[in-house]
């Protein structure tokens, strides 16, 4: 018996959507061997892991908490990956988000308006798409790397964020606690279902993330990002210009991570922290590619990859597991999707090799 | 009398450098190999916590810090070989498959800490060695000839991999099948081989750079490199290619960090400017990559996988 790998003459449209099933499963057999390598009962495991966070109520509204930054950013990121700009730098652009967003509340903390919050949302989209702004003026004017500008500039964000928030930002009654006066009723995000912490903020992702699928896949724009992702010259030759497909690429990322960044302060959180997010930034770029760089499939991995850090969380009260269990499923889920997406291309063919006309 | 303290401090500023700058200068070399070939390996900090550990545990279990330094390398280079083929023969996307990696890395060293270790405990660092003769010399022999083995081991192979890349057929393949790779497959060059060996030997070299930091510091913890890795790479753009290049720039981070942990030591500057001053390495990181982006070219085939007659 032999195995051959072919290249396929048209890519394969079932294949493009099977990858992600194939790389869910494969991450799933995996994450069952390591438990058991563990000395856990892989049972006992998958089910703290997988079914025990969200068999209640609370659990599902937790579920689309998580999901909600993850699904926003991830759209966002798949606009500007689908004309092939690379930003890493979401989870920067997450923490000025946050910041921007955070600096509105601690000002108006003491007279409570139903500005706020809007204001909140508006200045930390400001701050994400001013941090994204960086990487897109170093490109279009110097060609810089953007993968490694926007990526520096995540650090830059992180310690500016707790920098701050360590100085003054601190609630100055806060006993020198690194954290910021807790926000007034009227910068939090109202809850709406009881029994849950399922709040306002997850709605304005479903909308972000409807937002991004029209502006994908019903504008001119985002057919232009589309035609430059997949033919870079025909795009050129069409008259587009690259120059603006980078910054429209890189800025909607931005705008996407520092909304994020907001509704995770106005949120669950409720303050400014020095660490605002358990690397979102990173996971959305998994999200992005997982849910194909479609919003629709975006809002799908959103759940899976919330569903991980959920896991993560209920492996380690249950479990003794650290919670780096997490970023272990990330990275396997990432390269097994990565692998199945050859498959798109190619296949793999048993039998000996047939004559082929040319 | 305060004057030979300030030479003190100095000098020990200086020679704490170069050793900062080891594990960075490991690290940048290898993706500077992986980088000319045509392949970007955003994993580097990953492969430089997996190495850490490995190392820190051989060594914890078996107080041989040789065995460490291999673990560093073994790890370094199996996840070269598995990351060489989901990028060679499956074609994943290098923007973004190696941040994959990095996730694994980070998550899998602490895992793996924590159930095996649990509480730190510290390692036994590598004995200085002093060169006989250069040693003595006052000041130079101070900063530059009292170090440990592994910083000698990096420095000399650094015209070691110009020697490689510039006097060699394989060196020449691998500079010729990042810019060209249908000339160089034309020629007869396996392209597949070159790139396979320069991924594999790259990652074979960040691991060991974990393996320098975690015996350096004595300990391992979670995220022990902090972006080191992240780091490297950029050096790799900063160093223009180049292993001199890479050189000056891993020895330039190494002295800025050493002088920002003087001034955290000693007090000088105020605990928020300090602070500001941990920024300054991705801000010259920034700085580098515009100033590079003018004057030098990257290999043109970087991030783009090989298709025979695609």
């Amino acid at each position: 018996m032999l195995l051959r790998i072919e290249p396929r003459s048209e890519p394969s449209k079932t294949m493009k959507y099977m990858s992600p099933l194939i790389a869910a499963v494969l991450m799933l057999i995996s994450g069952i061997i390591i438990f058991t390598l563990l000395g856990k009962n892989p049972v006992e495991a998958f089910h703290a892991f997988f079914i025990e966070p969200v068999n209640d109520l609370y659990g599902i509204g937790e579920l689309f908490i998580k999901a909600s930054p993850l699904m926003l950013i991830g759209t966002g990121l798949a606009i500007g990956f689908r004309a092939s700009i690379w930003n890493i730098g979401a989870e920067g652009q997450l923490a000025i988000g946050a910041l921007f967003g955070g600096y509105i509340a601690i000002l108006f903390n003491d007279s409570n308006g139903f500005f706020i919050l809007p204001l909140m949302l508006l200045s930390g989209a400001v701050g994400g798409m001013l941090w994204a702004a960086i990487p897109a003026f170093l490109k279009t004017v110097f060609n810089a790397n953007e993968i490694l500008v926007s990526l520096m500039l995540n650090y830059v964000a992180l310690l500016l964020l707790a920098l701050l928030v360590h100085g003054p930002l601190r609630d100055p009654n806060g006993y020198g606690f690194p954290q910021s006066v807790l926000f007034a009723d009227s910068a939090i995000l109202p809850i709406l279902v009881e029994g849950t912490r399922l709040h306002l903020g997850v709605f304005i992702a479903f909308a972000g993330v409807f937002v991004g699928w029209i502006f994908l896949l019903k504008s001119f724009a985002g057919f232009q990002i589309q035609v430059a992702g997949l033919a870079q010259k025909a795009a050129s030759y069409a008259g587009f210009q690259y120059k603006k497909l980078i910054w429209i690429g890189l800025l909607s990322g931005g705008l996407a991570a520092g909304i994020a960044g907001v509704l995770e302060i106005a949120g669950p959180i409720g303050q400014l922290l020095p660490t605002v997010s358990p690397g979102y930034g990173y996971a959305a770029i998994i999200v992005a590619f997982v849910g194909r760089l479609h919003p629709g499939g975006i809002f799908l991995s959103s759940l899976l990859m919330a569903l991980l850090y959920l896991g993560g969380e209920s492996g380690q009260m249950n479990l003794d597991l650290p919670s780096a269990v997490t970023g272990i499923f990330q990275g396997l889920l990432l390269f097994y999707l990565l692998a199945a997406d050859f498959l798109i291309n190619y296949r793999i063919c048993i039998g000996a090799l047939k004559k082929e006309g040319i | 009398m305060s004057d030979s303290f300030a030479v003190m401090i100095i000098v020990a500023t200086i020679a704490s450098g170069i050793r900062l700058a080891t594990p960075f200068l490991l690290a940048s070399l290898g993706e500077a190999l992986g980088q000319r070939s045509g392949v970007l390996n955003l994993g580097v900090d990953g492969v430089m916590l997996l190495g850490a550990f490995g190392a820190y545990y051989a060594v914890l279990q078996t107080s041989n810090l040789y065995l460490g330094l291999l673990v560093g390398i073994g790890l370094g280079l199996l996840i070269g070989l598995f990351y060489a083929f989901i990028t060679l023969n499956l074609h994943a996307e290098q923007g973004v498959s190696g941040i994959g990696i990095y996730l694994f890395g980070l998550g899998m060293s602490d895992l793996l800490f924590q159930k095996l270790v649990g509480t730190p405990r510290p390692i036994l660092p590598f004995m200085p060695l002093e060169i006989p003769v250069l040693s003595g010399f006052p000041i130079v022999g101070e900063m530059l000839f009292q170090h440990s083995i592994i910083v000698y081991i990096a420095f000399a192979l650094v015209p070691i991999m110009s020697f490689v890349l510039h006097r060699t057929t394989y060196g020449l393949n691998v500079r010729a099948i990042g810019e060209n790779p249908e000339a160089a497959d034309s020629l007869g060059v396996s392209v597949m081989f070159t790139r396979y060996s320069a991924i594999i030997i790259g990652n074979g070299l960040a691991g060991l750079a974990g393996a320098a930091l975690a015996i350096e510091l004595g300990i391992f913890q979670q995220n022990l490199t902090n972006a080191m890795g992240f780091i490297a790479i950029a050096l790799v753009y900063f160093g223009a290619w180049s292993p001199k290049g890479v050189m000056i720039g891993s020895l330039v981070f190494g002295l800025v960090q050493s002088i920002v942990l003087q001034c955290k030591t000693f007090g000088v500057i105020p605990r928020s400017a300090s602070d500001l001053a941990s920024m300054a390495p991705a801000i010259i990181t920034i700085l580098a990559l515009v100033v590079v982006a003018k004057r030098f070219k990257q290999p043109s085939a970087l991030t783009k996988p090989y298709v025979r007659g695609g």
